[in-house]
């Protein structure tokens, strides 16, 4: 499935190439218009098919980031192991024995750790930190590496995108890395597959991961009337000791963003996304505004403001390995969005 | 015909088997030594013990090469609004098992992660801490509802890893720790079916060398062998160690010297592999040896025991890292010392007393 090729594809922000190439394979014959801009962005346009009752068809940009956080080599030691830094915002202890990818060549490596039979009696608790980690491809020296492996290539997780669970009536979990923001990537191609009544600027942007940069270059160019950035988000629905907000549940549906740490959701179109999913009865939740930034936070100051909103498809384990999310969700994520794109229309923006 | 070590691990190292429920690589490994083996059969405990015999008069004399077949993993202990809380069957860095893949084996095969809560949720000091066990979760993707009925408290669950590849002779994978032993003691047992050897060869593939040495205890005892040689990994050398804890990766198996070794079985693994021009180094070890040899040396009246480590960096992770020409050197070590156990050897292993000429006054 295009979600599980596009969860495997390496494309750590600076270097989304790969991700690219797929992506345009499987929108080029639903756009009428497909470009690459400066930074790398692609931006696929689908004019309006159905007839707008109101002068000019709006001008709809809806993105997905292409990017994955990933790591950066910053340098190779004598002995042939590579150090490195995160790209992107990573917990260091998630990083602990995993399996990597680096660089051009694709070279298989390894993050290993410390056994625990030679620690020091303060090491176990001692936080762990990016400058003591290594990752190992098995080199036998520098030289070894010479020409195959340079300062500044960059790195991804290495996983096999995975199906847990089909059952039909259950949560359809699936597995993969850099389900964030691929399944995003997914979705928007699906969008692309439908007639609407405007100009649908289908947008995959880069390194959304080191600060939105694409989202606000491609938002300047297109100058959209209107900005939904798909998403995933985070899920905090473990069992926990005190009972504290789960900022989203997997199982409850797509979550729509009410405020996060870099925009306020445009209120008119959080009202027509909530009376969407009424109607169409779509289970939906609200994401908790402490936490999280979308390419939404740089659109919507783009030119002289873009009105802007976010949904998301909630994931557990975000910058990590292994993410895991519910195709159930999923489904119903690309069925709000896209239900709410056919009833949008010039009225929605009115005050 | 000679074994490609490379395909070999890659199937050891994937397979399950935790410590006491060894079921899946106990039929793999079964398999493997009936290719090179006169009889392969299992005891009570489920260790795997192949036969290979020698052609010498009888009484033959027998050697036993033991390699553990289980490796460290985890158990459930609780499960809770959808999500499974474990124990470690085997020591763990609880650092080694955030975010890695598993599988429960319950009334079928869950695969899931371990999980715990978002970084971005927990105050600054706490996302600087060590989350402990107690804190992590098992996530298989499945409702309360749907979970109950397929997993029970006391479920196994295994470590889930791809074996791969890296530069060079190196790969990486779970549990080399002991499944890179094992594979020694296929390559030793296939050279020896090119070798007119005088003693019997008993392979062990031992159960819960993790939990307490119980299979090599065991099966020392059931065959009561002559010598024994126990294979397992030692600590290779990797970043952030000091290389005097280490072993250099890529050089040969260690043969180790030290209380746990009859000096007399060093020795002769030396000499093997300088005969042979078999690469080794040697590994000090002080005390207990962590190994099967320290149970199989005070089997019964005492069996001289010799102790071979294949180095592996990040050891007890999912991410050892062992040297593919180190796993074959080990093997073919084991083989060229049994091709030097003539029937002078275990007499010429035993100690005497000193002579009467030697001890008498002038």
């Amino acid at each position: 499935m295009l979600l599980g090729e596009l969860s495997e594809a390496f494309g750590v922000s600076g270097q989304e190439q790969e991700v690219r190439d797929l992506l345009y394979h499987a929108v080029k014959d639903l756009a009428d218009e497909i470009s690459v801009d400066t930074i790398g962005n692609l931006i696929a346009c689908r004019k309006a098919r159905q007839s707008a009752p109101h002068g000019e068809p709006l001008r709809v940009m809806v993105a997905a980031h292409m990017d994955e956080v990933g790591f950066m080599v910053t340098g190779i030691d004598n002995g042939g192991m590579l150090r490195f830094a995160p790209v992107g915002g990573i917990d260091a202890r998630v990083v602990l024995d995993k399996q990597v990818v680096v660089g051009r060549e694709r070279m298989p490596g390894v993050i290993g750790s410390k056994p625990i039979h030679l620690q020091d009696r303060d090491e176990p608790g001692a936080p762990v930190k990016f400058e003591n980690l290594a990752i190992d491809v098995g080199a036998g020296s520098k030289d070894d590496l010479e020409g195959r492996v340079s300062v500044g290539d960059v790195v991804a997780f290495k996983m096999r995108f995975c199906v847990l669970d089909t059952n039909p009536s259950g949560l359809r979990a699936v597995m993969g890395k850099a389900l964030d923001d691929r399944a995003g990537c997914a979705l928007l191609v699906e969008l692309l597959k439908t007639d609407y009544a405007f100009d649908l600027y289908a947008v995959f942007t880069v390194q959304e991961e080191v600060g939105l940069r694409g989202a606000r270059v491609a938002a300047f160019a297109i100058k959209p009337d209107v900005a939904f950035v798909l998403e995933t988000t985070i899920c905090d629905d473990l069992p926990k000791k005190v009972d504290t907000t789960n900022v989203t549940r997997v199982g409850d549906g797509p979550a729509i963003t009410i405020r996060d740490r870099t925009v306020v959701a445009d209120q008119r179109l959080v009202r027509l996304l909530v009376d969407t999913a009424e109607q169409e009865g779509i289970a939906y939740q609200f994401k908790s505004p402490e936490t999280g930034g979308t390419d939404a936070g740089a659109i919507h100051l783009v030119q002289d403001g873009v009105p802007s909103a976010v949904v998301s498809t909630p994931c557990r384990n975000l910058h990590s390995m292994a993410n895991l999310m519910s195709l159930a969700d999923y489904d119903e994520t690309l069925r709000l969005i896209r239900a709410t794109l056919l009833r949008l229309g010039p009225e929605d923006l009115r005050r | 015909m000679p074994v490609d070590v490379e395909q070999l691990l890659r199937k050891l190292s994937e397979a399950s088997g935790v410590s006491g429920y060894e079921v899946e690589i106990r039929s793999i490994v079964t398999a493997a030594f009936s290719e090179s083996a006169d009889e392969v059969r299992h005891d009570s405990m489920g260790n795997v013990i192949a036969l290979q015999r020698g052609v010498g008069d009888m009484p033959r004399h027998s050697i036993m090469l033991a390699a553990h077949l289980d490796e460290i993993g985890l158990m459930v202990t609780q499960i809770k609004e959808g999500f499974i809380q474990f124990d470690t069957v085997g020591g763990f860095d609880p650092r080694a098992l955030l975010g890695q893949l598993v599988v429960i084996h319950g009334r079928c095969a869950l695969p899931g992660v371990i999980s715990s809560r978002p970084p971005h949720v927990l105050s600054a000091a706490d996302r600087n801490k060590v989350i402990p066990i107690d804190q992590l979760y098992i996530d298989v993707g499945l409702r309360q509802t749907d979970l109950e009925g397929l997993v029970r408290v006391g479920d196994l669950i295994s470590l889930k890893q791809d074996f791969l590849r890296l530069r060079g002779d190196m790969a990486s994978g779970k549990a080399m720790d002991d499944r890179a032993g094992v594979a020694s003691l296929l390559v030793c047992l296939d050279e020896l079916t090119r070798v007119r050897h005088l003693w019997d060869v008993y392979a062990v593939a031992t159960v819960q060398e993790e939990v307490g040495l119980k299979g090599a205890i065991t099966s020392a005892f059931g065959l009561a062998p002559d010598l024994g040689i126990a294979v397992d990994v030692g600590f290779g050398h990797q970043p952030g160690v000091p290389e005097a804890e280490t072993l250099p990766i890529g050089k040969g198996p260690a043969v180790a010297i030290g209380p746990n070794v009859h000096p007399k079985m060093f020795e002769r693994l030396v000499k093997a592999a300088k005969d042979y021009e078999i690469a080794y180094v040697t590994e000090a070890i002080p005390g207990r040896s962590g190994t099967d040899a320290w149970a199989i040396q005070v089997a019964r009246e005492g069996i001289p025991t010799g102790l071979l480590s294949i180095p592996v960096r990040y050891m007890h992770t999912v991410v050892e890292t062992v040297n593919l020409k180190d796993v074959s050197r080990t093997g073919r070590l084991m083989a060229a010392f049994i091709a030097q156990l003539d029937g002078d050897a275990l007499d010429a292993i035993s100690w005497k007393l000193p002579s009467v000429q030697d001890g008498a006054a002038s």
